[in-house]
């Protein structure tokens, strides 16, 4: 399979490039990265290679970003990505249950920390650290949204308006 | 009745204030930068160096998390410098508890933008980054948006406002790695590289920082009270607060509390317990339930204990009645930190509370130096174990055996941010670790 990068994406990686001073083009990569995941919900290895020469950097460059950094992935993941916060103050305020109530809705395995998708791919759960929400708990993220005070009510309309 | 004060929080949140420029003018935005470019030279010293001058003199301290001073950081570049010189934002926001610099990019983006001009033409800095965490997707649009509004002013690019000097700005996204957060590893992921944290000296980017050139790094909150100090004058802003923590402070206040927030408080004019408790603030605890602990500054911070008392010069003073400052809360031994204030009743496990940050850590370490990547690992392990029925006798003085062989041993400060709270919570709640050790059949 190859990686046929729209005319946009050829656009804006031209763009990112060009804030970054003149030799130091390799800084462009995370932006370019997260424009790829944006544009196709995950990052190949035909797309790393591609992005790799319009920064004029090796692959490995990009792969090595690509396995340290959690927001970015290598393989598709549902439509609806939900990340659910993991940490102290959500936790207080009943993350682990909202975890638990979504994987149940859901027929995931609540018992699962990382990334994990239904079987039809609509839609992918994990749990993620503090997301800088924390006087709102417990708080969830699907896709680039934010949610807040996630009540098992309020989850279940998350849930029917994704479509 | 203490009262909060609102100087950066001053339009956030209300009525009819929104994002754009053309509502932050209305409210006198960017005249603070305009007189900051009208500053006349004073004999030999430039009107930048009486900018830094001044940001020195109103005693601003850094409110990422170390509160350094932030003139005495901008000291160390020197000028003219035969390299260019950087500027970054920090805006990563996530230590565990922290929701206040969220607040100012999404409702009042230009105050910081304002803020990090003024910044740049006050170093010397032609092109400047925000370093967003990658969450804030949302948030690096209203900030890209609120950029090329203040380009098309003129506020940004060639020549802005006439000066004679050229500044961009632009908006680098991080994408999930809280080691970002730190000053060196950020420099490392803005590099395009994984965020491992540089081995110091040199203790400051100021002297070798992005592609190896002079460059500060300031948090989100820093650089917006730069805008108020040239607005209000060196002199009134150390009014502000208390004698060596001036201004005000951010503070994000979370878990058990019945009104949890965010808050502007002139710094060390309210004390922990009225952030707690006050009706102003926190409003006090749920129905029944009483003080256990506070985490007082992040989630790295040393953890303070429910009837802790502390002798500060003469006088002993109760946890509840220590002023939020910078200096006091080290005194106490712990830290303010970012701002974050939690919360923990008596109706919680503290090793739950305990084991639930070590996770958070053994996550998110790095990997580059030993002690905190295996022992971070090992103090996860450890608690749950501990937390699930399986605890051991010697478990408590294990953990804190770990957490003194990381303190002090590596190369970024997350060695001590993650061996603090084990060592507090040890420390102080010994009983509640102890009674974790399984009962043998
Ligand atoms: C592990 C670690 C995480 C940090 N995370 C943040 C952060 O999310 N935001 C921030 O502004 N500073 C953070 N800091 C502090 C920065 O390294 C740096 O001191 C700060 O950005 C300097 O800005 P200031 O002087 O304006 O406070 C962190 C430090 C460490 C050691
Ligand atoms: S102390 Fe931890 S986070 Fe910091 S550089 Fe070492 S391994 Fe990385
Ligand atoms: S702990 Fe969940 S957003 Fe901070």
């Amino acid at each position: 399979m190859s990686f046929t990068p729209s005319k946009n994406l050829q656009q804006e990686v031209a763009e990112l490039i060009s804030h970054y001073p003149d030799g130091e083009s390799r800084s462009a990569s995370l932006m370019v990265l997260h424009a790829i995941q944006d544009e196709a919900g995950y990052i190949s290895a035909e797309a790393m290679q591609w992005a790799a020469s319009e920064i004029g950097i090796k692959p490995l460059n990009l792969y090595e970003l690509v396995t340290f950094y959690p927001m970015l992935r290598e393989e598709p993941p549902g439509k609806f990505v939900l990340k659910v916060c993991r940490t102290l103050s959500c936790a207080m305020a009943g993350g682990k249950e909202l975890h638990e109530n979504l994987c149940d809705k859901l027929k995931l395995n609540p018992n699962t920390h990382g990334l994990q998708t239904t079987e039809d791919g609509k839609f992918s759960i994990e749990f993620a650290e503090c997301l800088a929400s924390c006087g709102t708990g417990p708080v969830m993220m699907c896709n680039d949204n934010f949610h807040e005070a996630v009540n098992e009510a309020k989850a279940d309309k998350i849930l029917e308006k994704c479509d | 009745m203490p009262q909060e004060y609102k100087l950066l929080l001053k339009h956030v949140d209300a009525k009819g204030y929104s994002n754009d420029l053309e509502c932050y003018e209305r409210q006198g935005g960017y005249a603070a930068l305009r007189q900051a470019l009208a500053i006349a030279p004073a004999g030999d010293t430039t009107p930048q160096a009486q900018l830094r001058k001044s940001v020195l003199d109103s005693g601003l301290r850094g409110r990422g998390g170390a509160g350094f001073s932030c003139g005495l950081k901008w000291s160390f570049v020197r000028h003219p410098n035969p390299k260019p010189v950087y500027l970054i934002c920090n805006a990563d926001e996530s230590e565990p508890g922290t929701f206040k610099d969220r607040q100012i990019i999404y409702k009042d983006p230009h105050q910081l933008i304002e803020g990090m001009i003024i910044s740049c033409w006050a170093n010397h800095v032609n092109l400047a980054y925000i370093y967003i965490r990658g969450e804030f997707t949302e948030g690096a649009k209203i900030l890209n948006t609120a950029l090329a509004e203040a380009r098309a002013k003129g506020y940004l690019g060639k020549d802005i406002l006439g000066s004679g000097h050229d500044l961009e700005i632009h908006v680098h996204r991080g994408a999930g790695a809280y080691i970002c957060g730190e000053e060196t590893g950020l420099i490392e992921s803005l590099e395009g590289k994984r965020a491992y944290p540089r081995i110091k000296p040199p203790y400051f980017p100021a002297a070798l920082g992005l592609y190896m050139c002079p460059t500060i790094v300031n948090n989100v909150e820093t650089l917006c009270n730069v805008k108020h100090i040239v607005e209000m004058g060196a002199e009134a802003f150390t009014k502000l607060g208390t004698p060596n923590n001036t201004g005000t402070r951010l503070v994000s206040l979370s878990g058990d509390v019945k009104n949890p927030g965010y808050f502007e408080i002139e710094t060390g004019k309210v004390t922990l317990g009225e952030l707690i408790q006050n009706e102003n603030f926190g409003g006090g605890l749920r129905e029944g339930r009483n003080l256990q602990a506070v985490i007082p500054g992040g989630s790295s911070s040393k953890v303070l204990k429910a009837g802790e008392t502390f002798k500060l010069g003469e006088d002993e003073i109760d946890l509840l009645d220590v002023p939020y400052d910078f200096d006091t809360l080290m005194k106490i031994g712990t830290m303010s930190g970012s701002g974050a204030i939690i919360v923990i009743d008596d109706s919680r496990d503290i090793v739950e509370c305990l084991a639930n940050l070590a996770e958070f850590y053994a996550h998110e370490s790095c990997g580059q130096c030993t002690p905190c990547r295996e022992g971070s690992l090992w103090m996860k392990k450890a608690l749950h174990r501990m937390t699930h029925g399986e605890g051991r006798a010697e478990d408590a003085d294990y953990l804190k055996h770990i957490a003194q062989n990381i303190q002090g041993r590596t190369i970024c400060a997350f060695g001590e941010a993650c061996a603090w709270p084990v060592l507090s919570f040890v420390e102080k709640f010994r009983d509640e670790f102890e009674a974790k050790t399984a009962v043998k059949k």
